[in-house]
């Protein structure tokens, strides 16, 4: 019974995620369909103007996001200062901020008739216009990369966090001793230690940032997803469309592999050290720590949060709806289911991989996590297409047979939406749950195995309650990101169906957040808990 | 815990599925729901049909495509010509007799084949700075180009569909060459790179980063009636453009029903009302279009801006321009 049960597990892990990945394949096929004549002028004219830009984007916003992210976990890792504990979670607000929110908020401030530079203008009575002082110019690829990055710093900082306090403090002690510099021994030691960790959270973002369309387009910055929206909505052609998301898509899946090959077979499997102790940052290395996190946390969440409270009372009387606490319900249940179902599918790719050897048994998981780099308005014709194949067909059959064709039971339904964002998000639990996994030691299921457990057994008496940690943490990491999911969620949610983040944007695509600043408001607050709740997991025993 | 949670999705289930029983009509818009509620709040309130909307930025058309015959879509509404001519090019509509509408629209607002309907019409406008631009009345879209302009004009994305729509209709009018020569122009006059939405290039113009700016003539009202954004029209004189030759260039917005509507004669009482004076007042009042039907007057404020010759250049004939107007915008990097 044993020796089947890998396969058995295999079976379940390849079905689910052939389904998941049925998307993917269908824009694929799509992206056969012959259109020469477009990708010629495409090629000719804008494209290489995109490519360019959407590189200098994405590593803009991992080069942002690391700036802000690892100084900030390694000095609330490793240091202790004042309100370290309540900087901890605070620099995760961020989070709960949806991008397309902070960047109209941002682009509204700094522009040349924002507040600011008309404060600025003022002051300086500075009557003729334009070019009179200098100002930087906020819509532009350094804006949106800045303005992704706050919002996206935080996947890097919690993970990185972790690992920093996970990996604890002896080897860098050990390393000081040896007589390396504090730089050194971060460079050296701590460093490549949470590299695995770093790469996760890299990755995260930079999909995200790749995929980007509604903030990047707010900032006039024209990327691949531009080419990608003007070859379907402009010039009518959905299989260009699809053609550049999975070039987009291959070009991600080689760097990914590029990295997995360079770190070859490295694993590192950490028991937790025992007491940490922080070093204590003198008075001016403290005042130094605190301003800077202060800066993240002013920037990336309390300076958005107080303009949308100004908005919100200024227009309460329009921002206020009573439906708006139906929506408020139907997005967290909707987020809820999600969340754990991708995490729940996530646990069973992870353990199906480790329970072989074989290299086959990880692409499941690889599979299933492809779908995120792709832009999420064409992801959401991409899961319409095998699933109304597939309701089409049972409608036939079930006319067929002589009764009343159910209708669209799965993409006029809710279940569109939980499939989508299941589809979506997949890759963020995967990975969450993949680094919980990999703190196990082996030895650890060969023991219970060798005690006669089965596969199934061994998952749930030894490693479910190793990880739930990492469980809690994607299930988190998950709902936040379905609770601020826009594209997927407009076209495929049912009539008369609100999602907070559907709410918002009918009225932030005519800029007019003011009017939906409750609403928005109602997003960052059911975003709040769970991302507290995220550093607080991601704590360890010696807190 | 377990019983709640499925008793939760049924209720979700519940509330998406549409009810049988009822009498009611399923929109898929391209138009904001904030616009278009108030008026089919009113027709329920006169017929009792339930109205259920899905309002959509994109996507709309694969979507109906995608769900074929089993659709529960009865009608489709779209903000802009291209994408109603979309629709039906791709046979996603069904041919509508009523008497009622073609006594409401007429000839020039509907299709010949009755497949589609317009239901508001806009004039693409020119907004110009009341302190820094004269001599207003020689204003057309060709003067855009002109020298005296340079680094004055501010303009939303060129790939925006009104543009698209704009750049289609020159095109039609003077050839790709001679349009491409005016992008360029256009291009080298332009105070920034092309932005925001038609309100934010008039908020610059109030802010002096520019003089002149295209916009849809509705938003001129709707700045009017919000507060915070009526200095910002207050800046500004609204200019129809070529009123010495061939008159503005305009845009619609639509309807047509789809090839199964499963609520046919709901979807057609709702076609009917749409166009009636009842909602047509509603889109004019509220909207601040232009209606379809003659029988109903603009708003007072729209009046108030006075009578403008349209281009009657048929929106049929721009639309076949605007895969054109895209290879132009491209070639010409417009938005880059």
């Amino acid at each position: 019974m044993n020796t089947s049960s890998p396969k058995r597990w295999a079976l379940v892990s390849w079905a689910v995620s052939l389904c998941s990945v049925l998307p993917v394949f269908a824009l694929l096929l799509q992206s056969f369909a012959p259109d020469t004549a477009l990708f010629e002028h495409l090629w000719a004219t804008v494209l290489t103007d995109y490519i360019i830009t959407t590189i200098a984007l994405v590593l803009l916003v991992l080069l942002f996001s690391t700036l802000f992210a690892l100084p900030s976990a390694w000095l609330i890792a490793m240091c202790e200062f004042r309100w370290r504990k309540q900087f901890q979670w605070l620099l995760m607000l961020p989070l709960a901020m949806p991008a397309y929110v902070v960047a109209f908020i941002y682009t509204d401030l700094f522009d040349f008739s924002g507040p600011v530079q008309r404060f600025m203008r003022a002051v300086f009575q500075a009557n003729t216009p334009v070019g009179d002082y200098w100002f930087f110019e906020i819509r532009n690829v350094y804006g949106a990369a800045l303005m992704l990055a706050l919002v996206l710093y935080p996947y890097l900082y919690l993970i990185a966090r972790t690992a920093f306090l996970e990996q604890g403090a002896h080897l860098f002690q050990v390393s000081r001793t040896l007589g390396k510099s504090p730089w050194q021994s971060f460079r050296l030691i701590s460093l490549p230690l949470c590299r695995p960790a770093i790469v996760v959270g890299l990755i995260f973002i930079g999909a995200e940032a790749l995929g980007d369309f509604a903030t990047v387009h707010y900032f006039a910055v024209n990327t691949l997803t531009t080419a990608v929206y003007d070859s379907w909505l402009g010039h009518g052609s959905l299989s260009a469309a699809a053609k550049i998301s999975i070039l987009m898509l291959i070009g991600v899946m080689g760097l990914l592999g590029i990295e997995r090959w360079q770190r070859g077979r490295q694993r590192f499997y950490q028991k937790t050290s025992g007491q940490l102790s922080r070093f204590q940052l003198n008075t001016r290395q403290s005042v130094a720590a605190v301003v800077w996190c202060g800066i993240l946390l002013m920037a990336g969440f309390l300076v958005p949060a107080i303009i949308l409270v100004d908005y919100a009372i200024q227009y309460f009387s329009v921002a206020w709806q009573s439906q708006l606490w139906l929506v408020v319900v139907q997005s967290i249940w909707l987020a809820l289911i999600a969340a754990v179902i991708t995490t729940f599918f996530a646990i069973i790719f992870i353990y199906t991989a480790r329970l072989s050897t074989k290299p086959s048994s990880a692409i499941p998981v690889r599979m299933s996590t492809m779908s995120y780099v792709l832009p999420s308005t064409v992801l959401a014709i991409a899961v319409l297409i095998p699933m109304t194949l597939f309701e089409v067909q049972i409608n036939n059959w079930v006319e067929h047979l002589g009764y009343q064709a159910p209708g669209l039971f799965l993409s006029g339904t809710v279940f569109a939406l939980i499939i989508a964002f299941v589809v979506r998000f997949q890759a963020v639990a995967n990975g969450t749950i993949e680094s919980s996994f990999l703190n196990i030691s082996p030895s650890l299921d060969m023991a219970a195995k060798s005690l006669g457990k089965t596969d199934l057994q061994v998952l749930f008496s030894i490693h479910i309650p190793l990880i739930s940690k990492g469980i809690f943490t994607a299930i988190l990491l998950v709902f936040i990101e379905c609770m601020k999911e826009l594209p997927a969620a407009l076209l495929l949610r049912p009539f008369n169906f609100d999602t907070l983040a559907t709410y918002v944007y009918q009225f932030v695509s005519d800029e007019q957040l003011e009017q939906a600043a409750v609403a928005a408001i109602l997003i960052v607050l059911a975003g709040l808990y769970p991302v507290i709740r995220l550093t607080k997991t991601g704590k360890i025993n010696n807190e | 815990m377990t019983n709640r949670l499925i008793s939760m999705i049924f209720l979700l289930l519940i509330t998406s599925v549409s009810n049988s029983d009822t009498q009611e009509v399923n929109i898929y818009s391209y138009r904001q729901p904030f616009l278009i509620d108030p008026i089919t709040e009113k027709f329920t309130e006169i017929t009792g049909i339930k109205v259920n909307i899905i309002y959509a930025k994109s996507g709309i058309a694969e979507k109906l495509q995608r769900e074929g015959k089993y659709s529960p879509a009865d009608l489709v509404l779209t903000s802009d010509f291209n994408r109603l001519l979309e629709i039906t090019e791709k046979g996603l509509t069904q041919a509508v007799n009523s008497e009622q509408l073609n006594q409401n629209i007429p000839a020039q607002y509907r299709d010949d084949k009755s497949h589609w309907y317009a239901l508001t019409t806009r004039a693409r406008v020119i907004y110009a700075s009341k302190d820094r631009i004269d001599n207003t009345k020689q204003l057309t879209y060709e003067s855009l180009a002109s020298d005296e302009f340079k680094g004055k004009i501010c303009v939303r994305s060129g790939k925006h569909p009104y543009n698209i729509s704009l750049v289609a209709a020159m095109i039609a009018h003077h050839g790709e060459a001679e349009t491409k020569e005016w992008l360029l122009k256009v291009k080298d006059n332009l105070a920034r790179k092309p932005q925001g939405n038609d309100r934010g290039q008039v908020k610059a113009i109030k802010e002096g980063v520019c003089d002149i700016s295209l916009g849809n003539s509705y938003y001129f009202g709707k700045m009017l009636m919000d507060e915070a954004q009526k200095p910002w029209a207050d800046a500004v004189n609204i200019i129809f453009p070529n009123q010495q030759d061939r008159g503005a260039h305009i845009n619609i917005s639509g309807v047509a029903m789809t090839q199964y509507a499963p609520n046919r004669d709901n979807a057609l009482a709702l076609m009917n009302f749409l166009s009636s004076e009842k909602a047509q007042s509603l889109y004019a009042s509220l909207n601040m279009e232009y209606p379809v039907n003659s029988k109903v007057a603009p708003s007072k404020m729209v009046q108030s801006w006075g009578e403008f010759k349209a281009d009657d250049l048929p929106l049929t004939t721009v639309v076949n321009y605007q895969f054109d107007a895209y290879k132009l915008l491209d070639e010409v990097k417009f938005d880059l």
